[in-house]
């Protein structure tokens, strides 16, 4: 035990509340006001970890949120926050933390075992040491070993909160500096937003403040989120914002410098000031800048055992080196530590004094190897830095717009980054990710000569922490090892988030239905009474209706059976329904589809596709005339909302015609009334028009009632049976739906769902883009191309039709594929070529209950040339022989849809 | 995230908004050669500094329109409204 409480002091505490909590599973007490690593400090718990790849012990180093090592797993029930620093959690009563990286145990640790070996891990070393035999044999190992936290198990139950902040000033810092500049905005009258880290902030006149939160990142135009308490995340925007986050202490890379009770010098003074602990009895300070020395003689007048400063500089202020003295201290100049001692803890260190090493007995040691600005949100806002000689530090330099620096005075310090001499192997520069001085020279002598390399192939700066600790040393080793100018390589940059942050608080309210809404059918209440079984398609759609203990295949196949044999009903209400109205109407449309849809005579549909400009196949569907002026287009489900956007664009930005374009999808439901039986069930509902095939042909629209309702019928099909497109208003799906059941009773009608649908469309040869086109997949691949030879006019993708690449002969083309054996065919199978390439592949495929065998469909190189052709189809080791036969494997003659 | 003023509601949230790639940029005829072609499909500035790109206010009023933004600084120099040449 070496750390303790002192008997008097500490800002922050409150002796009178002791708090109990556990650590690692032993149970301590510490006071009000503690974080979890003052207290652990306090109770003498110096090992609080074990680092990521060589399991080497590490203790508190830091005092706030630069902490590197004291990173513990927050445990709540089942639940637990990985990756948390321990410097930066307020101690609460029953709080319950683990260390995140002690596999299998903290004291007796069998991956310690990598310290022995950890030769083999230096920088690199996934890339060199695993890839004999084979990476997969030790990934298990690694992966167990070398992780930070764990990720838990179960759903975060955590509720965050999300608020939008507004505000004319910003201040990120609430010191000195940034408590002047928010007072003075104040009272000039503007609404002022300060934001820090810690709490206890004083109250200023018209100030808003948040403590204990932190800016996570600067965004475009003075956007900023910043984190309070790890709950609420506030999504600020600033017309101005001010910097003042101050500066962050850095340590020096000398043997062994990360055994515990080895800490920052600032880090201990305020653990001695504020929460009134003593990391220790007998300390010894290496420093290279005055503020080091008054961390030292700080903690000397508050009661800590400080038994010498060791400085990198040959003087120093009289006034700093009198009170050193009076307190006992002794002084060694022009000095540095070169190695630190002991097992588990540190016990000694050697110093190299201008006559020689010696060796000093302590128990903690307080490094100040000088100051950084804490600019890494600076540099975030696309801020500049320019390297001080003086302070040894980058400074922010230059002009961002609306983002103002009021940083500090760089504190002079010596150039003082390593202490040769020891074993560079235990120099470390990055605590958390255990990357040495070794490591950086390694690098160097392999050619990763800027930062940006180096960080990739050492991971030097790649934890959590964003090598708060370690970029800034870890560039100037690297210049110093390459003989570049110092400065000349400056830190590589920081990105948010500026501390470790939940996924959930990112997120906020933004999760689960809240971040992507459900879209229910209209008639969703009558699906759940006929037994569907939902899935979702984008919106939640009926993929079949099993019954007796059917499993979805059974029914999608009996559903489909019963379409082709009596009549079935099905939901198509996400169908898109847009319309275009206005006197270019016409011609605008004619812009838009590879047809001709002017041509077409009011009352009557065609089927169309519309392509990018890239002549790719965007969508299918039909298109109706309802009016001379007047189009309803019906894309498909999935491409509905992108195609209003696509004639929106296409009439503002290219075409501006006297057209409108209204999207009235969800005004309606459609129910599809299908099979030879369809037109018994609608004149079984007094229809207000004749629907018999001479006055209500295929490919037309009426409008008009039917069992008392308004409604628009299309008769299309997508199943190749007669089949009747019904339009209700959304608020009329219900009962539509219950007076079609009815109607169809006698016909033995069935409700049928997606899969049905599926197995149907194939059958046909039907397409759906996406699924049976790819990327690449044009008109004339599909059977298009007369469509495209027989039409003058320009229309969105017709340039490209006519490049080489689409005009050549070797294009896949969508053709049926029929199983030899009569079985089904693996869909995304290939088709060998007989270059023993792929050739292809399959695109969908079913089980037909009509046929009695597979139906499938593919792309095939040259496939419309090359119809019977027996070819080979390759699956995950599996083959198949296959014949290439037309699209279309029922009905091949389409009488069915005129029955 | 930046803010962009739309002609029609004002200063909001590009979270409103969704972008349409470079501004005015002529269709070729359909005669016209496989080089004009390409250079209107696939060819794009690309600079460092002010790039004139279409916006659509998607979550709003629904405009199409075109705005000049710094592309280093993302400020953003003009906002102009359809049809209207490069200020």
């Amino acid at each position: 035990m070496t750390g303790y409480r002192l008997s008097h002091g500490g800002g922050r505490i409150d002796r009178g509340q002791s708090i109990d909590f556990s650590f690692n599973g032993k149970r301590y007490a510490g006071l009000a006001g503690d974080t979890l690593a003052s207290a652990l400090l306090a109770n003498g718990v110096q090992l609080v970890g074990r680092s990521f790849k060589l399991h080497r012990p590490r203790g508190i180093v830091g005092a706030g949120c630069e902490e590197t090592n004291a990173l513990v797993q927050l445990e709540h029930g089942i639940s637990s926050i990985p990756n948390v620093q321990a410097t930066m959690i307020a101690l609460e009563e029953g709080l319950v933390a683990r260390s995140i990286n002690a596999w299998p145990s903290l004291t007796w640790d069998i991956a310690g075992v990598n310290d022995r070996l950890r030769g083999l891990f230096s920088a690199g070393f996934y890339y060199k040491t695993f890839m004999w035999p084979d990476w997969h044999w030790f990934e298990w190992l690694i992966r167990r070993a070398a992780g930070l936290g764990k990720v838990p198990v179960v759903p975060d139950p955590q509720r965050y909160e999300a608020r939008h902040v507004e505000c004319d000033l910003l201040v990120i810092g609430g010191g000195r500096r940034g408590l002047a500049a928010a007072a003075q905005a104040a009272r000039d009258g503007k609404s002022v937003l300060l934001v820090d880290l810690d709490q206890g902030l004083p109250s200023l006149e018209g100030v808003r403040t948040f403590e204990k939160t932190a800016a996570l990142g600067i965004w475009d135009h003075g956007f900023v989120l910043a984190a309070s308490e790890g709950r609420v995340i506030h999504r600020i925007r600033a017309e101005q914002i001010i910097l003042a986050t101050g500066k962050q202490e850095r340590g020096i890379a000398f043997a062994n410098n990360d055994l515990p009770g080895i800490m920052l010098a600032g880090a201990i003074g305020r653990y001695v000031a504020d929460y009134a602990v003593a990391p220790g009895r007998s300390g010894i300070f290496f420093v290279n800048n005055d503020l080091g020395w008054r961390s030292a003689i700080e903690a000397a007048q508050c009661g800590v055992g400080v038994r010498a400063i060791v400085d990198a500089r040959p003087q120093v202020l009289p006034e700093l080196a009198h009170r050193a003295r009076a307190h006992g201290i002794d002084l060694f100049f022009s000095s540095l530590v070169r190695s630190a001692h002991g097992r588990g803890r540190v016990t000694g260190v050697t110093i190299e004094k201008p006559d020689g090493l010696s060796r000093l007995a302590c128990d903690f040691v307080g490094v100040s190897g000088g100051w950084n600005p804490a600019s890494q949100l600076w540099t975030m806002a696309g801020g500049q830095t320019k390297f001080n000689e003086r302070s040894q530090s980058f400074q922010p330099d230059g002009l961002v717009a609306n983002v103002e620096w009021a940083g500090p005075e760089p504190i002079e310090a010596e150039p003082i980054w390593t202490v040769h001499g020891g074993d560079e192997k235990t120099m470390f520069v990055d605590f958390q990710t255990d990357v040495t001085v070794a490591d950086i020279k390694l690098a160097a002598r392999e050619n990763y000569r800027s930062v940006e390399h180096l960080k990739r192939y050492t991971v030097l700066g790649m934890g959590v922490d964003q090598g708060k600790l370690s970029s800034v040393p870890g560039a100037m080793i690297l210049a110093e090892t390459i003989g570049a100018e110092p400065g000349t390589l400056s830190a590589s940059k920081v990105r948010p988030p500026f501390v470790p942050t939940a996924f959930g608080l990112i997120g906020a309210d933004l999760r689960g239905e809240r971040f992507r809404p459900r879209r229910y059918l209209p008639a969703h209440e009558w699906h759940v009474r006929e037994g569907a079984v939902f899935e979702d398609f984008g919106w939640e759609r009926p993929a079949a209706y099993p019954v007796g203990g059917e499993d979805i295949q059974a029914a999608a196949e009996r559903e489909a059976a019963a379409v082709r044999s009596g009549v079935g009903l099905f939901d198509g209400s996400p169908l898109g329904k847009i319309l275009v109205a206005g006197p270019e109407a016409a011609a605008f449309l004619d812009r838009v589809y590879v047809g001709t849809p002017s041509t077409l005579k009011p009352g009557r549909i065609r089927y169309g596709l519309v392509l990018n400009e890239n002549g790719t196949i965007l969508d299918d569907g039909v298109y109706a005339r309802l009016q001379d002026g007047s189009f309803l287009l019906s894309p498909s489900s999935a491409f509905a909302d992108r195609m209003v956007r696509l004639l929106e664009d296409l009439l503002q930005c290219e075409w501006p015609m006297d057209v409108v374009v209204q999207d009235v999808t969800e005004q309606y439901a459609v129910w599809t009334v299908a099979g030879p039986n369809a037109r018994n069930v609608l004149e079984a509902l007094q229809p207000s028009f004749v629907l018999s095939s001479e006055r209500f042909p295929h490919l037309s629209v009426r409008e008009g009632q039917l069992d008392g309702s308004e409604v628009r019928i299309q008769r299309v099909s997508f199943s190749g049976e007669l089949s009747y497109e019904i339009q209700v208003p959304a608020g009329q799906a219900v009962q539509m739906g219950d007076a079609l059941m009815a109607a169809g009773k006698p016909y033995g009608l069935v409700p049928y769902g997606i899969e049905a649908l599926e197995i149907l469309r194939i059958e046909k040869g039907y397409i759906h883009v996406g699924t049976d086109t790819d990327s690449e997949t044009q008109p004339g691949d599909i059977g298009f191309g007369g469509a495209i030879a027989k039409k003058q006019s320009d229309f969105l993708g017709r340039r490209a039709l006519t490049r080489r690449s689409s005009l050549s002969p070797n294009r896949k083309q969508l053709v049926g594929l029929t199983s030899l054996c009569g079985g089904i065919l693996p869909v995304g199978g290939h088709v060998r070529a007989p270059s023993g390439q792929s050739g292809g592949f399959v695109t969908s495929s079913q089980f037909s209950p009509v046929l009695g065998r597979g139906v499938a469909l593919g792309l095939v190189e040259q496939g419309q040339r090359r119809l019977g052709e027996i070819v080979e189809i390759v699956s995950l080791g599996k083959r198949w022989q296959a014949r290439i036969s037309e699209t279309v494997a029922y009905d091949r003659e389409g009488g069915r849809l005129d029955t | 995230m930046m803010r962009i003023a739309c002609p029609n509601c004002g200063l909001r949230d590009e979270r409103e908004y969704a972008y349409g790639g470079e501004a005015h940029l002529d269709r070729p005829e359909l005669d016209c050669d496989d080089q004009a072609w390409e250079e209107y499909l696939f060819l794009r500035a690309n600079p460092k500094g002010e790039h004139a790109e279409r916006w659509v206010h998607v979550h709003g009023c629904g405009v199409w329109f075109n705005l000049i933004r710094h592309t280093e600084t993302h400020e953003v120099v003009a906002v102009y409204v359809m049809g209207v040449a490069r200020p």
